[in-house]
């Protein structure tokens, strides 16, 4: 393997893409890919030996299979999904007390999934209702959701709707309202075609922008001293950015740390993207009213970056705040200047859409609509929504407590601090693969865990292994 | 799309200027993207107050009543599903009984091909998405092929594999003349195309002409394609809604697969079973053998995890339940056959009424024509005074969705395209 400085993955990823060499797939081995990925979604930030892609691919046969069969012969085996392969690798374990903390996907307090009631009786309604149809939504989905959504992130009172300044399309969840606003902006952005992006991150970041065409940088986040966030080297790597730079941020329960911006602190940021660098920026919202158990509270940030009339882009996912997971739906809202713009912006969307999927899936929107519009259960879903979120603070509050029974060394106060789905523990790669291998805990090799996952029975074997891990490996702790 | 890119270039050009004003916003520049051809027939449809209009522009089935339906089989199957907790996340290569039973349906469910479990199959967003994955897949891995796309073809199909990157050539189909296939200009063009280029076919109920190869030319565009190494990609939207018989309407495949092509497949379940909006289909890719075929999942469970990340539950769960339970099944195959029944039916009115009214033209081809879609021979002019004096809505290329059609209005239109034709 030959050295060479260290190259951004999507940078990597983009050139290769436009070059159309692609069968850097073929010829670069799996594992230096699946490192180079983990490398990017972790966040190590030491320069990286990577092999020199371009002098790999000496030998590209491009030609077709030449009559022989199968035109993909030299297709080689895609690496696995850090994190869904975590649920891969947990499913094949047959020991009964193992324990996925590895997706982020609501679990009860009996490890098991939970459709919300309130879905229950929206699907029920929408079964019996004989108008219904199955017929094509508009390329934007339905009309309804997209005015409800919007409402809901930018606050129902928010100038911004009233004046028919927001463009809103319903979009496949988190990912497909990102990877849409992405390739919007590659199509349009008159800024620097590039996004930056937190570190770490969601790992799916540093694939979705990419593929739509944006160059992806990122910024300081995270810092593994305090086990908080690293402000200043934030606001540093903010001012260096090129003006006019796109910038994405965690709307709230900053995934997979947990750790978010306090007002204050948000404040700081939107001065120097609004004021200074006049940046763009892109709020992934994947957990309004989960993270604290209040939609407004989950939403201020946005809605302070809106408020100062400056345009903003935001993706909504119902993923998790209403279960959903499986029916993909979401939201893209653009914000801009003036209502004319909104419907040009509209129009252009739609070029993005249809050649990818014509149209939105309809069923989940048309839960998500129902819930919305009635009084009824918009109430009832505040309700169960705080309830998930209280769940996951207490378990935080009960994992906290067993490891301070356990006397483990560290501190451990940010598993308090941190909110949201994901506690990002600051354990080590080498800790966790011992917690995997000795105790059958599955979780990212980042160290983050789904607080999601645990409950009063499995929360003393995860204590009694983060004790072990951290007791046998002093050093290792980041 | 041209117009995106010279709105994206102008935009560059005065990107300085405008860029560093935090007052004008970053967007003044975006022009307004011209409207989809098909889908902005109906929305002119709707503006419409006229008691007499008609809308056969979108595909989409309509009763004799003009109503959309939904099937018996999906609303059995979803009384079935309803509340289950199966909310949860689809790995990203979909629901995999629901990619079994597709490519059952799409190959035979006794086809060497699945016993030897040499086909990759992925859950996909409907007919486009399959589509739009061959093409993301077309790009990494034969990335120097290019696609041949028939003359005239569903439009969506030039964005797709344009978005995707992937340099496109035509090849004649359609002949203006007869009103049916220009066969020997389209053995041509797929002769002098380089080898190894990638062809995509209409399975059945070729859309928008309605104009299908017979089985005899299909064995030599097979035996063609094999000469020249091509690849064959079938985009099989109508099976079982063209002829009403599933094994019929895949014949093309069936021929295909005897000649030993390795064939991908985009297969969709929007029109034969209602399903349109749940965005339910399935690309598969016939391989070596079950090792590639694994291979080949995962790679293109990479084009999946950036673009949506998983597919929608839903609409497979519908799919999956019909096509498992023998009786649901049933119960789908003798609904197919009746939509199919009642495009027929009216396409023979159609032509009686026009027969009727005195025409002098000839309207053979509406009753030669198979599947959804009827390629009227009209021009643009002509159709536009349809629309605006008939209240008749469709796309100016004179395609007619013959699922618009019905009893009570097949006289009017009969009567409306005779005035514009005369």
């Amino acid at each position: 393997m030959k050295s060479s400085s260290f190259l951004c993955l999507s940078h990597l990823v983009h050139n290769v893409y436009q070059s159309g060499c692609i069968n850097y797939f073929a010829d670069v081995t799996c594992v230096s890919l699946q490192r180079l990925l983990e490398a990017r979604v972790y966040g190590e930030s030491e320069t990286f030996p990577v092999v020199n892609a371009f002098d790999s691919m000496a030998s590209l046969n491009l030609s077709s299979a030449a009559g022989a069969g199968s035109y993909f012969a030299h297709v080689e085996q895609a690496p696995e999904d850090p994190i869904l392969g975590i649920t891969v690798a947990f499913n094949k374990d047959p020991s009964p007390v193992k324990v996925n903390l590895g997706v982020g996907a609501y679990r009860t307090e009996d490890g098991k999934p939970l459709v919300l009631d309130v879905v229950r009786q929206a699907e029920q309604q929408l079964i019996s209702d004989e108008s219904r149809n199955k017929e094509y939504l508009g390329i934007t989905g339905i009309t309804h959701f997209n005015r409800l959504s919007a409402q809901l992130i930018l606050g129902s009172d928010s100038p911004a709707i009233a004046e028919k300044r927001v463009a809103t399309a319903q979009c496949l969840s988190g990912t497909g309202s990102l990877r849409v606003g992405g390739e919007f902006l590659a199509r349009h952005h008159s800024g620097p075609k590039i996004i930056y992006v937190p570190s770490p991150t969601w790992g799916n970041h540093f694939k979705i922008f990419p593929f739509a065409g944006l160059e992806t940088k990122t910024y300081r986040y995270y810092d593994p001293k305090t086990k908080g966030l690293d402000y200043e080297g934030l606001l540093e790597d903010l001012r260096a950015a090129p003006k006019g730079a796109v910038v994405l941020l965690h709307a709230c329960a900053h995934n997979p740390t947990g750790v978010d911006p306090s007002q204050e602190q948000w404040e700081g940021i939107r001065r120097v993207i609004r004021e200074e660098k006049q940046l763009l920026p892109f709020f992934d919202s994947a957990y309004q009213g989960f993270a604290s158990g209040s939609l407004d509270t989950d939403a201020w940030a946005v809605r302070r970056f809106v408020s100062d009339g400056g345009e903003v882009f935001a993706a909504q996912s119902y993923a998790k705040n209403m279960g959903l997971y499986g029916e993909r739906v979401g939201a893209l809202s653009i914000i801009v200047k003036e209502a004319g713009i909104a419907t040009r912006v509209e129009s252009q969307l739609k070029l993005v859409i249809r050649p990818m999927y014509s149209s939105p899936p309809t069923h989940g929107a048309a839960i998500v609509t129902r819930i919305l519009s009635s009084k009824k259960l918009f109430d009832e879903w505040k309700v169960e929504l705080k309830s998930m979120a209280d769940r996951i603070i207490s378990m935080r509050h009960e994992l906290f407590e067993a490891l301070k029974a356990r006397q483990t060394p560290g501190n451990w106060e940010h598993i308090l601090n941190q909110i949201g789905m994901f506690t990002f523990t600051g354990l080590s790669r080498e800790q966790v693969e011992y917690m995997t291998r000795e105790f059958h805990i599955y979780m990212t090799l980042d160290g983050r865990i789904s607080m999601a996952g645990l409950n009063s029975q499995n929360v003393p074997q995860l204590a009694d292994a983060m004790h072990s891990a951290v007791v046998d490996f002093p050093q290792s702790s980041k | 799309m041209a117009m995106a890119r010279k709105s994206a270039a102008s935009a560059l050009a005065g990107a300085g200027k405008r860029m560093m004003s935090a007052k004008s916003g970053w967007w003044t520049h975006v022009e307004p993207a011209p409207r989809d051809p098909i889908l902005g027939v109906t929305e002119n449809f709707l503006k419409d107050s006229h008691p007499s209009k008609m809308n056969v522009g979108v595909g989409a089935y309509r009763n004799n009543e003009g109503k959309p339906v939904v099937l018996e089989c999906v609303r059995k199957a979803e009384a079935k599903i309803a509340g289950s907790d199966l909310m949860e996340y689809l790995p990203m290569g979909g629901n995999v009984k629901f990619n079994d039973l597709s490519v059952q349906l799409a190959y035979g469910e006794n086809a060497e091909c699945l016993e030897s479990k040499r086909v990759a199959s992925i859950q996909a967003l409907s007919g486009t998405g399959a589509c739009r994955l061959l093409a993301e897949f077309q790009k990494r891995f034969q990335p120097d092929s290019q696609i041949l796309i028939p003359v005239p073809t569903w439009a969506n199909h030039h964005n797709i594999w344009k978005d995707a990157h992937v340099k496109a050539q035509t090849y004649r189909y359609y002949d203006p003349k007869t009103k049916g296939l220009d066969f020997s200009g389209l053995v041509e063009d797929i002769k002098n195309a380089p080898s190894g280029s990638f062809v995509l076919l209409h399975a059945c109920a070729h859309n928008p002409t309605g104009v299908d190869p017979t089985a005899e030319q299909w064995r030599e565009i097979s035996a063609v394609m094999k000469k020249k190494e091509h690849f064959a990609f079938f985009d099989m939207a109508y099976q079982g809604f063209a002829s009403g018989d599933c094994e019929k309407d895949a014949q093309a495949i069936r021929i295909f697969m005897e000649d030993g092509h390795q064939i991908g497949c985009a297969q969709s379940f929007a029109k034969n079973m209602g399903l349109y909006g749940q965005r339910i289909g399935c690309l598969s890719i016939i391989t070596d053998d079950q090792t590639q075929a694994a291979t080949v999942k995962t790679q293109l469970q990479l084009i999946c995890r950036p673009m949506y990340s998983n597919p929608p539950v839903h609409g497979a769960l519908i799919v999956q339940t019909i096509l498992s339970n023998p009786e649901l099944k049933q119960l789908w195959l003798q609904e197919v056959k009746g939509m199919a029944d009642r495009i027929i039916s009216m396409r023979h009115a159609l032509r009686e009424n026009l027969e009727k009214a005195g025409s002098q033209l000839s309207w053979q081809h509406i009753t030669n024509q198979i599947g959804m879609f009827c390629y009227s021979g009209m021009t643009p002019e002509q159709v536009d005074r349809l629309t605006n004096e008939y209240h008749v809505y469709m796309t100016r290329n004179g395609r007619i969705s013959m699922a618009g059609v019905t009893t009570k209005n097949v006289e009017y239109l009969a009567n409306a395209i005779h005035e514009v034709t005369k």
